[in-house]
């Protein structure tokens, strides 16, 4: 077959391009649209109570929330969500670099911080509420203290396990603490950081809606939550549409993240693999 | 504990690693100590008032007292058994779902983007749907639990499967294994530490949701005992069972990460350890 092949004349580079930039999108795109296609056609053919046609979701979706909802519900929500993961965050690493490095202190808190981490989240927000009120700040005090710990444990993990020779070595360049920490430290740690941030994320993304269920007036989860008892169906499926988005929408900035921060590390595994 | 089974360590060096871990246990103990003394101070000095934070002493005699009472444990059974249907459901389903597309290349290229758009949606934003759809049952309940659950383990067994070593492979082929043999030593095998990631990640993340289940939707359990207490303004409780939640979640991580260092006992990740 090979013989033939050479012989045949290959088709111009651009238009080659072309079909397979048409293969990728067919391939990206082919599944979501037969789903889509069946869930119209089936509730075309027998409309059900519980499940609207996807026209109508999105016809709910427009009028819902691109409007003034957009400025009283969906930013508040989201403010809370960015301000509770970067307080997570730098909280986090910060604390979680000093414990790593000081053993006494690791060994001190280790048992006590596995606890904390193993407490499924939604049932401090009862005890932070009453503590702080109601108010925005508890609400952000909530998402932090749920998604603080898989950051502060894989912080003190990854520093505790910075390569040894490297930590030697540092030492006899008689690189400063802070040299040290900058560039020894907090890289080696970075992989396990990240896929602490990763884990936190959907903790606080779930923290935030569950937080707007409990006595509050604003916000998406308790948006969703009014559409859901009041039966607004379609309305109460565009809100899980948002959700979905917003879910989206943070995995993909946390990949553009994760591939710059992580970028070193990518590389160092694709030459280990080939 | 690693070093225990290590091949004839010397006298001096093993009663120095029992030193070491007496230590370490010690220090951990008195970490403990400390949270709980932390705990009794705050209310003891007014910083919040004991009403909304009862002492450390009164929750934990509260824990002892509930732990005599027949109901507590059914509540904790109810919880357990929710969270073990939803993990089992989510895990059976990822499994053969996640080997069927992930061995495939069409499959897996024609699903890559719906995966990606539908595992990051919190499954939180389900629970109306849930309850539209089967009311505040326990079913409800496990669409959650499931959901979620499903994702950690389905991507796991799909980077697994999709793991193999090219040369094993072709080893297989050329020695002609059927395909139950090629499943069952060499696709498992390889496939195994991935699932078991799942399974512990999945583990946690199914308590999670059983909680958030049993609080939002009232499903019987040790969520909506919480749920009840609040309601009377019964802090005491709250604070005991916020506590039962969370030894159940060390139980849980506890039991999957040795459940997960046995299954592995002969990979380099966990056998690595020992050699050193």
């Amino acid at each position: 077959m090979s013989l033939y092949t050479t012989t045949v004349v290959t088709p111009p580079p651009a238009r080659r391009r072309w079909k397979s930039f048409l293969v990728q999108v067919g391939y990206a795109l082919g599944f979501p649209i037969i789903l889509i296609l069946i869930w119209g056609i089936w509730t075309g053919i027998s409309p059900q109570k519980f499940f609207p046609p996807p026209l109508t979701i999105l016809e709910a979706f427009i009028d819902t929330w691109i409007g003034p909802a957009f400025v009283t519900d969906v930013i508040p929500s989201l403010y809370r969500l960015a301000l509770g993961v970067i307080l997570s965050i730098v909280i986090g690493i910060a604390a979680g670099t000093l414990i790593g490095l000081v053993r006494w202190l690791r060994e001190l808190l280790e048992p006590t911080l596995e606890f904390f981490r193993a407490i499924p989240p939604p049932v401090i927000i009862a005890p932070v509420l009453i503590i702080f009120g109601i108010g925005d700040d508890a609400r952000v005090i909530i998402i932090v203290a749920g998604s603080i710990w898989p950051i502060l444990l894989n912080t003190i993990e990854g520093v505790r396990a910075t390569d040894s020779v490297m930590t030697e070595t540092a030492q006899s360049f008689a690189l400063t603490r802070w040299e040290r920490l900058r560039y020894l430290v907090l890289p080696s740690a970075s992989p396990r950081i990240m896929a602490g941030v990763r884990q936190s994320l959907s903790v606080a993304l779930l923290l935030m809606v569950i937080s707007e269920l409990f006595n509050n007036a604003s916000g998406l989860g308790y948006k969703i939550k009014y559409f859901q008892t009041n039966y607004l169906i379609a309305e109460m499926w565009s809100g899980v549409l948002l959700l979905g988005l917003i879910g989206v929408l943070l995995a993909t900035l946390f990949g553009i993240v994760e591939r710059r921060v992580l970028r070193w590390y990518h590389g160092i595994k694709e030459v280990e693999r080939a | 504990m690693a070093t225990a089974t290590a091949p004839a360590p010397s006298r001096r060096r093993r009663s120095a690693n029992a030193a070491r871990s007496a230590r370490k246990i010690g220090l951990g103990l008195l970490g403990i100590v400390g949270m709980l003394a932390t705990w009794q101070l705050i209310p003891t000095l007014g910083i919040v008032s004991p009403q909304y934070l009862p002492y450390a002493t009164d929750t934990l005699a509260n824990l002892f007292g509930e732990m005599r009472d027949l109901e507590f444990w059914r509540n904790v059974g109810r919880t357990l058994s929710l969270w073990g249907a939803g993990l089992a459901i989510a895990t059976v389903a990822a499994i053969v779902l996640g080997t069927v597309i992930g061995l495939f290349r069409f499959p897996r290229k024609a699903t890559h983007t719906t995966v990606e758009f539908l595992r990051p949606i919190p499954s939180v934003a389900l629970i109306p749907v849930a309850i539209l759809i089967f009311g505040l049952q326990p079913q409800a309940g496990l669409v959650i639990i499931v959901y979620a659950t499903f994702w950690q383990v389905f991507v796991q067994v799909l980077y697994g499967v999709a793991d193999i070593d090219t040369v094993a492979r072709d080893t297989a082929r050329s020695y002609g294994l059927s395909k139950i043999s090629q499943f069952r030593s060499l696709i498992f095998p390889t496939a195994l530490p991935y699932l078991m990631t799942g399974l512990r990640l999945g583990a946690a993340v199914a308590l999670i949701l059983t909680i958030t289940a049993e609080l939002v939707i009232g499903i019987p359990g040790i969520g909506s005992q919480i749920t009840t207490a609040l309601t009377v303004g019964d802090w005491l409780t709250v604070y005991t069972y916020v506590l039962v939640a969370g030894l159940l979640g060390l139980i849980v991580n506890l039991v999957f990460r040795f459940v997960e260092r046995h299954a592995l006992s002969w990979h380099q990740s966990v056998r690595g350890e020992e050699v050193l």
